[in-house]
């Protein structure tokens, strides 16, 4: 007992130590550097347009778990599930010469990339499962970038611990050809579990990333006037890489 | 000449740090999901091979629940880990320590050799006539540098989402994510017990000695 209460003193003592560290100004600098170098080794080794791994249709996991919100009560959501999202619209939106907004109709017609892919969670776990719908490409495209965007925001339905959702990806992500908007998962409606109607795959990045319950696709120029500033929920709440390729 | 190069103290104390930060950070990030999978995918108790125990506050990094923070260091010090390591292995080749105190001749692995170095170590006789170190430290040291630290950094590559694209094939060499991230974790548990074994037996055989030559290099005839 002795002996372990060294220990728990030790070990608070270098815990402090390195808490020190992390809240110094110039910590904190040396860990959102070490983020950036993480990128920057990722973006060398790995050609922009090059595939997460895609799996046999046998390889789906017998559920699809979900995270964060489950089942949103906020605002107009529930009334959008007992409609079946007959009236869901996504808008296109922001810096872009040509605003869209478009029903689920509109996003079924459009040609779409189907693809068996990994989900892994920040926390550790993976599912893997069958996603299907448009390529975020092909709608920023139809919307006509204006040349001063440099971020793609996801705005989301859904109030989580009483804050809207949203994420964001750079170019480089949102014109990746696995990024797509989905409304399937496994040849079926999304489950409002996993984002009803449609939710993004961002596949070389983290779960957090992969927004559920999209509304808008908001093209823009910085982060900074977005939400906290940090560029997504988890990234203003909780301090989470803004990069979650790592 | 010098007991210990100057490649070898200061990756030595790098290394230490970095083990340290990570392995602690690293505790906070299997109490973020404490079920370990075979295989590409898992999420529930059914699949999971080993349900991990909740490490207490005073073990991790930081000293409260925090998966961002834990991930901030883990990621800070991947790069000195990562980078250190690779340094140490072309000194360690360079200037001969390699070849000359960890690489093991076929003599030392006959069975009558290495039970008289068992029954050696087991009555804690440390002398050592021939060479820095017996054959248990070779292994033990060969194991470390070229298994259990590289496999952290191989494992580590593989569960990151974002290298997987050029990396697809060290996961499926480690038969899948799941399966890298579990291997991630016994090499952790792995390295933890030979921090635990290499303190010990520092402390048996003369600590102020072995620590004092760690950093300042100490000289051989002294040894």
């Amino acid at each position: 007992m002795k002996r372990r209460s060294v220990l728990a003193g030790l070990g608070a003592l270098w815990v402090a130590g390195c808490n020190k560290v992390a809240d110094s100004n110039a910590g904190s600098k040396l860990l959102s550097a070490a983020e950036r170098w993480h990128k920057g080794a990722h973006r060398l080794l790995t050609d922009r347009d090059a595939l997460a791994p895609e799996y046999p249709r046998s390889a789906v996991s017998p559920f699809f778990r979900g995270n964060g919100s489950t089942d949103p009560r906020n605002d107009d959501y529930p009334r959008h599930v007992e409609e079946g999202f007959a009236n869901w619209r996504l808008e296109v939106r922001g810096l872009v010469e040509n605003p869209l907004s478009l029903s689920l109709d509109n996003l079924r017609r459009l040609p779409q990339r189907t693809q068996v892919t990994r989900h892994d969670c920040v926390e550790g776990w993976s599912a893997i499962g069958e996603w299907t719908g448009p390529q975020l490409s092909l709608l920023l495209d139809a919307a006509r970038l204006k040349p001063e965007a440099r971020f793609i925001v996801f705005r989301c339905a859904d109030d989580h611990k009483g804050t809207r959702y949203y994420e964001s990806v750079d170019l480089i992500d949102a014109y990746h050809p696995q990024t797509i908007v989905a409304h399937l998962l496994n040849g079926e409606p999304l489950p409002v579990r996993n984002g009803a109607p449609l939710r993004m795959r961002v596949e070389r990045q983290l779960g957090y990333k992969h927004a559920k319950y999209v509304t808008a696709i908001e093209a823009v120029a910085s982060l900074d006037e977005i939400g906290g500033g940090q560029g997504g929920y988890w990234e203003d709440r909780s301090g989470y890489q803004w990069y979650a390729g790592i | 000449m010098k007991r210990h190069s100057l490649s070898t103290r200061l990756w030595h104390w790098l290394n230490l740090l970095c083990v340290v930060v990570l392995f602690m950070s690293g505790l906070t990030i299997s109490n973020a999901h404490r079920r370990l999978y075979w295989g590409d995918w898992g999420f529930d108790a059914s699949h999971a091979w080993l349900l991990v125990p909740r490490f207490p506050d005073w073990m991790t990094i930081p000293g409260h629940y925090s998966l961002a923070v834990a991930r901030d260091w883990h990621i800070l010090m991947a790069w000195p880990f990562a980078l250190g390591l690779l340094f140490m292995w072309i000194a360690m080749l360079a200037n001969g320590h390699f070849r000359r105190d960890v690489a093991t001749s076929a003599a030392e692995w006959h069975p009558i050799a290495v039970a008289r170095d068992i029954a050696e170590h087991l009555k804690l006789k440390f002398d050592h006539a021939d060479g820095k170190y017996n054959f248990l430290q070779k292994l033990a040291y060969g194991a470390v540098l070229g298994v259990f630290l590289p496999m952290m950094v191989f494992t580590g590559i593989s569960i990151s989402p974002g290298m997987e694209p050029t990396f697809g094939w060290l996961v499926e060499l480690l038969g899948g994510h799941q399966s890298a991230r579990s291997l991630h974790f016994i090499f952790a548990f792995a390295l933890f017990a030979f921090f635990i074994v290499h303190g010990l037996l520092v402390v048996l055989s003369g600590p102020i000695r072995q620590v004092r030559d760690m950093i300042t290099g100490g000289s051989i005839d002294e040894a």
